[in-house]
């Protein structure tokens, strides 16, 4: 019988990623629900001395898979690899991240293993011994409670929401042979963004700008209450399509969907596809010159004054009080 | 070339979303159906894959008898035929019968390269793609947001967190489209009055061979939590003092900051 809550570890540049260890701690607590052992499987170059860190967020046991082939990430190594890893050891359940990665090679291991997942979730939990998830859908607009019947039960956590859990746990490493074959596709180049620039996807802060912006200059404001508070500038659907910002940096439901901790909406008047992206965000801030703004109705706090004139202000008391 | 593009119906990105008393789905009453989005990135490739290199482009869709407006409106942009796959049991199937669904209509179809859209903006799943990608065997690359193909050599740009990754790799493959990648046309008037006279094939789950066993599915919906009424801040109404009372609000209230 399938047995064990698996992790795929997530590296990048050779150091795992924030988001595996909120997987491992996640896997930990649903092994410990099941009395069963959480595992991680790490394919990446030059890793064996870093995997056994795994151990310190709750993994019993590490499946290492060393090859130059895993770095940078393709599709084809990775889910050859993991999917011999995960059928030959039966596992249960595998958590994966809802990362551009996992994103990518979640659905491809849907597809060799024949089973189901839950895709971008929120939550997960035990429920009659099988793995409940629960995620948005419509961007948000309404949620849903995932089954999947066949094993392993896959789920792809989103970033960023699930906590991480320090444990006593020492794992345990051992190496296999990820059986690679023919690889078809190839990273010819990566091309890196500005450094230190946050993706809106793993932000803890977002500030984001709208209509109500007026033109990409004035986004410069935004980007420095978000250096003070460590953030992410995201935009709305209007800002990308005027070209002001960055196509990736767009929150709603024809852009990304968040969770921060705190979404702070600035000249966004709150379209119902923006609402849609971002309402599931912990607190949500909205400042607009206009008190009839729909945006208004999602916001634990509102200011309704002149961004210009608030949006520096903020800044410079954010700096006080984090100085 | 023969250039497949898949697209599905979804409610539009306007339509308020109620979830039935039951929570066995959502309420479908008054809802504008349109073609989804990401797909509308992956027609309009798949058309200027063929404007450039020439062949034809088949829009393969699976859907209910509305299904058939979305490929209407796929043809009257300009792609060649179609091939709807209409099946009770299909219409409501999770990610792998879906995609099993469609990669045995296109089995049965001369194909080069496929589109998809990233994900549909309904179940939000982002599966459908990948798994296509899979069950045919041939390679994928997803979130495109740049492609050029030389003979059979493709070359893709995609993002992931902080960067781009320039991925080569060969037809016949499987592309999912993002934003970024063009900016889809509108059907013309001519091309609206062509479409309804070009083909369009009807499948169900037996005439294809598939099963619509699901892997996985949606045990219950439900609406979003509901969030407590917010405060609108006031202090001394200026700029400033509304600006110091939120920092204090999220640094000793909300505890974000």
């Amino acid at each position: 019988m399938a047995k064990g809550v698996w992790i795929v570890a997530e590296l990048r540049d050779g150091a795992f990623r924030k988001v595996t260890f909120e997987l491992a701690s996640t896997a930990r607590k649903l092994a410990d629900q099941l009395g069963e052992e959480a595992c991680a499987v790490v394919c990446g170059s030059g890793v064996a001395g870093i995997a056994g860190e795994l151990g310190k967020y709750g993994i019993d046991k590490v499946y290492v898979a060393d090859n130059a082939a895993f770095e940078p990430y393709t599709t084809d190594a990775h889910a050859a690899a993991v999917a011999k890893v995960v059928k030959d050891n039966d596992a249960s359940i595998l958590l994966v991240a809802a990362s551009f990665q996992g994103k990518d090679l979640a659905p491809r291991l849907v597809g060799k293993l024949a089973t189901g997942m839950a895709s971008d979730c929120t939550d997960v939990k035990i429920a009659d011994g099988k793995l409940l998830a629960v995620r948005p859908m419509y961007a948000g607009k309404c949620f849903g409670e995932i089954v999947v019947s066949a094993t392993p039960q896959i789920a792809a956590l989103r970033p960023n929401v699930f906590p991480i859990v320090e444990s006593a746990k020492a794992g345990a490493v051992e190496t296999f042979d990820p059986g690679l074959g023919d690889l078809k596709t190839k990273v010819l180049e990566v091309q890196k963004e500005e450094s230190g620039k946050i993706d809106v996807s793993e932000a803890n802060i977002i500030v984001s700008g709208g209509r109500g912006m007026k033109g990409p200059e004035n986004f410069a404001i935004l980007e420095e209450l978000a250096a003070v508070l460590g953030a992410a500038v995201g935009a709305s659907r209007a800002a990308v399509d005027a070209g002001w910002r960055a196509q990736s940096d767009q929150v709603g439901q024809t852009g990304k969907v968040v969770s921060p901790n705190l979404y702070i909406a600035c000249g966004i008047s709150g379209a119902i596809q923006h609402l849609a992206g971002m309402s599931s965000s912990k607190y949500i801030v909205a400042v607009n010159k206009d008190p009839e703004a729909p945006i208004f109705q999602k916001a634990d706090y509102g200011l309704v004054d002149d961004l210009f004139k608030v949006v520096p202000a903020l800044t410079q008391e954010c700096k006080k009080l984090l100085g | 070339m023969n250039i497949i593009a898949c697209v599905k119906q979804v409610p539009d990105t306007e339509a308020q979303i109620k979830v039935k008393a039951d929570g066995s789905g959502i309420d479908e009453g008054g809802i504008k159906w349109v073609m989804n989005p990401y797909d509308e990135f992956g027609v309009e490739e798949a058309l200027k894959l063929k404007e450039k290199l020439g062949g034809d482009v088949t829009i393969v869709s699976i859907g209910p008898a509305r299904a058939m407006e979305t490929i209407r409106t796929a043809l009257a942009m300009g792609a060649e035929k179609g091939v709807h796959i209409d099946d009770p049991a299909l219409n409501a199937a999770d990610a792998y019968a879906t995609a099993a669904a469609l990669a045995a209509a296109i089995k049965g179809l001369p194909y080069d390269i496929i589109f998809c859209g990233q994900r549909a903006i309904d179940d939000d799943s982002a599966q459908v793609g990948a798994i296509l990608a899979e069950l045919l065997g041939v390679p994928q690359v997803t979130f495109v947001t740049k492609l050029e193909i030389d003979g059979t050599k493709v070359k893709a740009v995609r993002p992931i967190e902080g960067a781009q990754l320039v991925i080569e790799t060969s037809l016949p493959c499987v592309i999912t489209a993002t934003k970024g990648l063009n900016e889809p046309r509108y059907a013309s008037l001519p091309g609206i009055m062509k479409a309804k006279k070009k083909p369009v094939d009807a499948k169900n789950a037996a005439a294809l061979g598939v099963s619509a066993d699901a892997k996985s599915k949606v045990a219950k919906m439900v609406p979003p939590p509901a969030r407590p009424p917010g405060k609108i801040l006031c202090a001394d109404d200026t700029p400033e003092g509304k600006a110091a009372e939120l920092a204090k609000l999220l640094r000793e209230e909300a505890k974000v900051i």
